[in-house]
């Protein structure tokens, strides 16, 4: 029998874990002497009072739909890929060689490419410590862990000896030739007469995230591997019985999870920056885990989180413009979503479980 | 009358709706040997976890000497002095037996004390009762018989003066058994309590002062054992069960359909759980394994059904079937029209959060009539799923359920209906009727026959006599790996079977 | 004589650089023996750096900034604990979001305090841990005595007496206390009751619990010894090794440390070798840029991603197997 009903596991029980979250930082945020109410009005007016802020929010949740889903698919298959940070960096260099070494003549094909390599280069990344989990028992969270600082090493080594222009102080690439530049809104959605988005870097990738939630709904629910994946990620001998292979399902998992973390580099690296810098991932990887676990790993509660967290982040980055409360308040608000909804879910959940027991038995 | 080592008065316990112990009053006189005996599943074990602290009882009370006791935990338990060797070992393996024997129990903060006091002990304890292990050996570097020597010393280092033994001989071979009752008559010769579970019939005979019977959580029977025999025991276990009756004309049997040649499986531990056996199942019958659960006959089913490795040989059809284990050996197994209703409906069977609609298409999933192009055919499976549960009667009919809200009948037919109308060469079915209400058996027993009678060959395993009776054309009986015996059902009765379910040779039935 | 002082220099900072490492990596032993798995080493030693700091510089002393780190991280480890034991949760998603937690809060606390844009005032004096001298070595007294460098003093010094003042004198007090941790913890670890419970309740907690002890009491006290050990780690990378709190100072060492003692197979003295070397590595990796070995220029950041190479190797089992405490990462629950 199900303990509660699916809308209480789908909506309220993320909902309760984001209020305790936000009351907590409030409390933080009074604590360093702030005031609240007046933070959430900054945050709302910085991130969504205007075409610019909007920018700067849709510009970030592209970032966290790609790493969130990322996360999200492996969930499905009780995977925890936190690798999503290293996979993403990897998913730059596929972009960067792509659009330096490649003579485009439009970025729409630029970008198609750009699609490719960055799933690949994600993908690969993702690929060891995936064929280790499923063929030598290699703890998966650990190996990614490792991962992540071993391609950090790596971009700095590609960044500093190889792909640094000759005479640059500057551990990057040089800028991507103006042919693949993706448009951005500004350029997408301005009129002659009325200018919008102006000097925001939300792009088209933008919608390519969007496009990735609906792939990957489709993926999980629509098709057979997706079957298989939930069904490897709800019960192991289950999967087993179904003659779903258990070291087929976690390699593949993986690769659509790491492919789909690499892809997040067409906005960061490609619509953004134009060139590939270090440290270009900003922890976007991370905040994945957060947005997969307030999504409830469903593409639609990916899109979601990852618009809350776009409005977090632009809005947290208005707030330490003008007040003294710096950025890291979003780091803190962002650990407290993922204890809540992934660590202490039991303590939401236990009470409210009772609570739905107690009705169902006062209404028989 | 002395005044009895163990009273238990009116002990009942429930987890969440199944009620495992109810209403259970047992006393053991000191210095005995007391057997408790029971089919899989009687609330053996979870009687003997409260006696020992480690659950807690709903109602009744325990009186330990005379005295009533609170046990609320082991700590309490070990204080009164009972110690338990469960049926898997508490032990911890990369630990010495030393460390074993002395953890929780040491004196003071260093363990070099402790230790050299223990080792001291351990000798005395070894001559005492000539149970005899090396200390300084690692649990993981001896076998299972030594393993339960050191959790009997663990139990009589502690000061044990009631020992409890789940199921000691489970694990063991019949010579390490033997050697196990010898240790227990001299512990009971120096005036110690033992409890001994079990369900085999033999030992309880052999080696037991008393008896009590179990069944279905309560307490059918206490008698002495000089007063019984084996007959009278077996009936108490397994009961007076009213045969649910199956109208069934009686078997025309084809061809073979699947032969297994010395089939040898072992788990993951690399014990072997099937020592080598052979049998046949022809098209048109319904062959029952009859078994106490843990005879290597969920091995069986489970290499039948693609779920883990074997060697030997089986056949299909004469076509010899991958005994590999690999993950994907299940699809070819469906490929080859064996379908198989596995034993655990909730860990295998089904997705538990999965719709019924999804449940529907568990395992042929990749059914071409299930796609279209790229993606599955939900309203195909949807469709297909109404028509299932209409035609097998599953209630509520509502194919968007998860499978975790439907009863367990109603779980059980999803998974019949699924695997029977795949219309299989081959039906494999493991307690089919398990956790499953009256109606929902004699509908799922009849799909069954139903299938029999269309020429398909069935091989059913189940640990409930009554079922293999009621659908059995022929009866095979397991007992520790090996195949102890084949009987037909009008030749036989249920307390000859249930003399060679506890391994007790033909000749002495 | 210069390879002789090059190495002996190189492998003074490898003492350094290993020590916070080895604190970490002893804190996260006690706990994953005890079947806790901690990936918030890293957080809890950069909150206890932050608070260490921060009331050694307010208060002028390091010793109480030590003991405002340990209890700082003490407060993530018993929320770890209240995740991971009390409530069952995901040991792994605690150890993430305690990580986060920490990486937030302290450059939120250091700006609402000192406004130094995620740093603490500069440490001196009291506020930091002096180094310790020994009798006889050669320090900065006796710098000040001949009025000639430590330096020159060390070059015309006898190797052995090098060594002395180089290598085993000179360091901050945490440096040795984290050296005698070492034995101390192999001695607790091996040698004590509460050893025994704590190997015991991460390699099978039902054996514990039919023995009549406590899961849930030794599981809180591995996590608080951890909280402890992280603590000294975090003060001894703002107060010892660096003179004051700068935002995300830890850099990654939380990890390496998780990294050695995976390397280390949970073993407190591999886990002594382990640290050592990955400490040398990060010495090297300071000292020498690009290390050129016969034409193959082995680049630094080579270096720098070794500690984790070195870890995924062990950990696919090509090099002898890292088997984890049994136990680990499950919580535990009287089965039925």
């Amino acid at each position: 029998m199900d303990k509660m009903p699916k809308w209480a596991d789908v909506v309220l029980i993320p909902l309760i874990s984001l209020i305790l979250a936000a009351i907590l930082s409030a409390l933080v945020i009074l604590a360093i002497g702030e005031n609240p109410v007046e933070a959430v009005n900054l945050m709302v007016t910085g991130a969504l009072g205007s075409t610019y802020g909007w920018g700067y929010t849709l510009y970030y949740a592209t970032n966290f739909m790609f790493t969130g889903l990322a996360v999200a698919v492996a969930f499905h298959a009780r995977l925890f890929n936190i690798g999503g940070e290293g996979q993403a960096m990897l998913g730059g260099l596929g972009v960067a060689i792509v659009c330096l070494y490649i003579p485009w003549p439009h970025w729409s094909i630029a970008l198609l490419a750009a699609c490719a390599a960055s799933m690949l280069f994600g993908a690969a990344w993702a690929a060891i410590p995936a064929y280790l989990q499923a063929k030598r028992g290699s703890h998966i969270v650990i190996t990614t862990i490792m991962f992540n600082f071993i391609a950090a090493a790596f971009l700095n080594y590609m960044l500093v000896n190889v792909m640094r222009p000759q005479g640059s102080q500057d551990p990057a690439t040089a800028r991507f030739p103006e042919a693949v530049h993706l448009p951005t809104f500004q350029s997408m959605f301005s009129t002659a007469e009325n200018a919008v988005f102006k000097g925001a870097p939300a792009n088209i990738s933008f919608f390519v995230a969007i496009l990735a939630c609906f792939v990957v709904w489709a993926l999980i629910w629509r098709t057979r591997l997706g079957y298989e994946i939930r069904a490897y990620g709800h019960s192991e001998t289950g999967a087993v019985y179904a003659g779903i292979s258990p070291v087929r399902i976690t390699i593949v998992a993986m690769l659509i999870s790491g492919a789909l973390a690499g892809l997040m580099a067409t906005n960061n690296v490609m619509g953004e920056a134009e060139r590939l810098v270090l440290n270009s991932t900003e922890g976007a990887g991370f905040i994945g885990i957060a947005v997969a676990l307030m999504g409830r790993s469903h593409p639609f509660g990916v899109f979601v989180a990852a618009l809350l967290f776009g409005f977090l982040y632009q809005g947290g980055a208005e707030l330490a413009l003008w007040t003294s409360i710096p950025r890291e308040l979003i780091v803190v608000i962002q650990a407290l979503v993922i204890l809540f909804t992934g660590a202490l879910d039991n303590m939401v959940r236990m009470p409210l479980e009772k609570l739905f027991l107690g009705l169902r038995k006062g209404a028989e | 009358m002395t005044v009895p080592a163990i009273e238990l008065k009116g002990i009942s316990k429930a987890f969440g709706p199944v009620q495992a112990n109810k209403d259970i009053s047992i006393s053991v006189a000191p210095g005995t040997i007391h057997g408790i005996i029971g089919e899989n599943g009687a609330g053996k074990s979870t009687l003997m976890s409260i006696l020992y602290g480690f659950y807690k009882a709903d109602k009744g009370e325990i009186c330990i000497n005379g005295t009533k006791t609170d046990i609320p935990d082991s700590q309490a338990a070990i204080a009164a002095g009972i110690g338990m060797v469960f049926q898997h070992f508490k032990l911890v393996e990369n630990f010495t037996v030393l460390e074993n024997i002395v953890l929780g129990a040491e004196d003071g903060g260093l363990l070099a004390p402790s230790l050299s006091k223990a080792r001291k002990e351990l000798k005395e304890l070894e001559e005492e009762y000539e149970l005899f292990v090396d200390p300084d050996k690692r649990i993981d570097e001896i076998g299972v018989g030594m393993q339960q020597r050191v959790e009997i010393l663990k139990a009589l280092y502690r000061q044990a003066e009631i020992l409890i033994l789940d199921e000691p001989t489970g694990v063991l071979t019949p010579a390490e058994a033997d050697q196990l009752f010898r240790i227990l008559d001299r512990l009971r010769a120096e005036g110690k309590t033992i409890i001994v579970i079990t369900h085999k019939l033999r030992e309880i005979i052999e080696n037991t002062d008393t008896v009590s019977v179990m069944r279905r959580g309560q307490m059918t029977a206490t008698v002495k054992t000089a007063e019984t025999s084996p007959e009278e025991l077996a009936e108490l276990m397994v009961g007076r069960k009213v045969l649910l009756q199956v109208d069934k004309v009686s078997a025309k049997p084809g061809k073979p359909i699947l032969e297994v040649e010395n089939l040898r499986v072992f788990d993951q531990a690399g014990v072997e759980r099937v020592k080598g056996i052979d049998l046949t199942v022809r098209a048109g019958e319904i062959v029952g394994i009859a078994g106490v659960a843990g005879n290597g006959q969920s091995e069986l089913l489970e290499v039948l059904g693609g779920m883990r490795p074997g060697q030997g040989s089986i056949k299909l059809n004469g076509e010899p079937l991958a005994l590999s284990g690999h993950g994907s050996d299940g699809q070819a197994r469906r490929a080859q029209h064996i379908a198989h209703v596995p034993e655990d409906r909730q860990r295998e069977g089904l997705i538990m959060d999965f719709h019924a609609w999804e449940n529907v298409a568990f395992g042929y999933h990749r059914d071409p009539a299930y796609q279209r192009g790229l993606f599955m055919d939900n309203a195909a499976l949807r469709a297909d799923t109404e028509r299932k549960i209409e035609k097998f009667d599953v209630r509520p009919p509502n194919g968007w359920l998860t499978a975790k809200s439907f009863s367990g009948g109603n779980q059980q037919k999803i998974v019949v209906a699924r695997e029977i109308e795949r219309n299989p060469d081959l039906l494999l079915v493991g307690q089919p009727t398990r956790g499953v209400d009256i109606g929902a058996i004699e509908f799922i027993h009849k799909q069954i026959v139903a299938l029999r009678d269309q020429g398909k060959a069935i091989l059913l395993v189940s640990v409930e006599l009554e079922e293999i009776f009621s659908l059995s054309d022929r009866i095979a009986v397991m007992f520790d790996g090996h195949i102890m015996g084949e009987r037909l059902p009008h030749e036989t009765d249920e307390k000859e079977l249930g003399l060679l379910m506890a391994g007790v040779a033909e000749e002495a039935a | 004589m210069d390879i002789f002082v090059t190495l002996i220099q190189v492998l003074d900072s490898t003492i350094r650089l290993a020590t916070p490492l080895l604190l970490a990596c002893l804190a996260g032993l006690y706990s994953e023996r005890a079947g806790i798995f901690d990936i918030g080493l890293e957080g809890k030693m950069l909150m206890a750096a932050f608070f260490s700091a921060a009331v050694a510089a307010v208060t002028g002393s390091v010793w109480l900034g030590l003991l405002a780190g340990i209890a700082s991280s003490l407060v993530l480890s018993g929320l770890h604990g209240l995740a991971s034991i009390t409530f069952r949760g995901n040991q792994l998603i605690s150890g993430v979001a305690i990580n986060f937690l920490a990486s937030g809060l302290t450059v939120l606390i250091a700006q609402s305090w000192f406004k130094q844009g995620g740093r603490t005032p500069s440490l001196f004096g009291g506020g930091r841990f002096e180094s310790a001298e020994f009798p006889y070595a050669i320090g900065p007294e006796d710098a000040e005595l001949t009025g000639q460098p430590v330096s020159e003093l060390m070059s015309d010094a006898n190797s052995i007496h090098m060594v002395y003042s180089e290598l085993l004198s000179g360091h901050s007090i945490l440096v040795y206390v984290a050296f005698l941790m070492v034995p101390l913890t192999w001695w607790v670890l091996f040698r004590t009751r509460f050893g025994l419970r704590l190997r015991a309740v991460g390699e099978n907690p039902a054996a514990v619990d039919t023995a009549g002890v406590s899961v849930v009491g030794l599981r809180f006290a591995a996590v608080a010894i951890c909280g402890v050990l992280c603590g000294i780690a975090g003060a001894y990378l703002a107060t010892a090794l660096q003179a004051g709190f700068v935002k995300e100072m830890t850099a990654g060492r939380g990890f390496i440390a998780l990294a050695a003692l995976i390397f280390a197979k949970w073993r407190p003295w591999h886990a002594m070798w382990a640290c050592l070397l990955f400490g040398l590595l990060q010495a090297i990796a300071l000292r020498f840029q690009n290390i050129d070995l016969g034409g193959v220029v082995i680049p630094v950041q080579a270096m720098d991603a070794l500690p984790y190479i070195l870890t995924v190797v062990i950990l696919a089992g090509f090099v002898g197997k890292a088997v984890p405490p049994r136990a680990g990462g499950e919580p535990y629950v009287k089965e039925r």
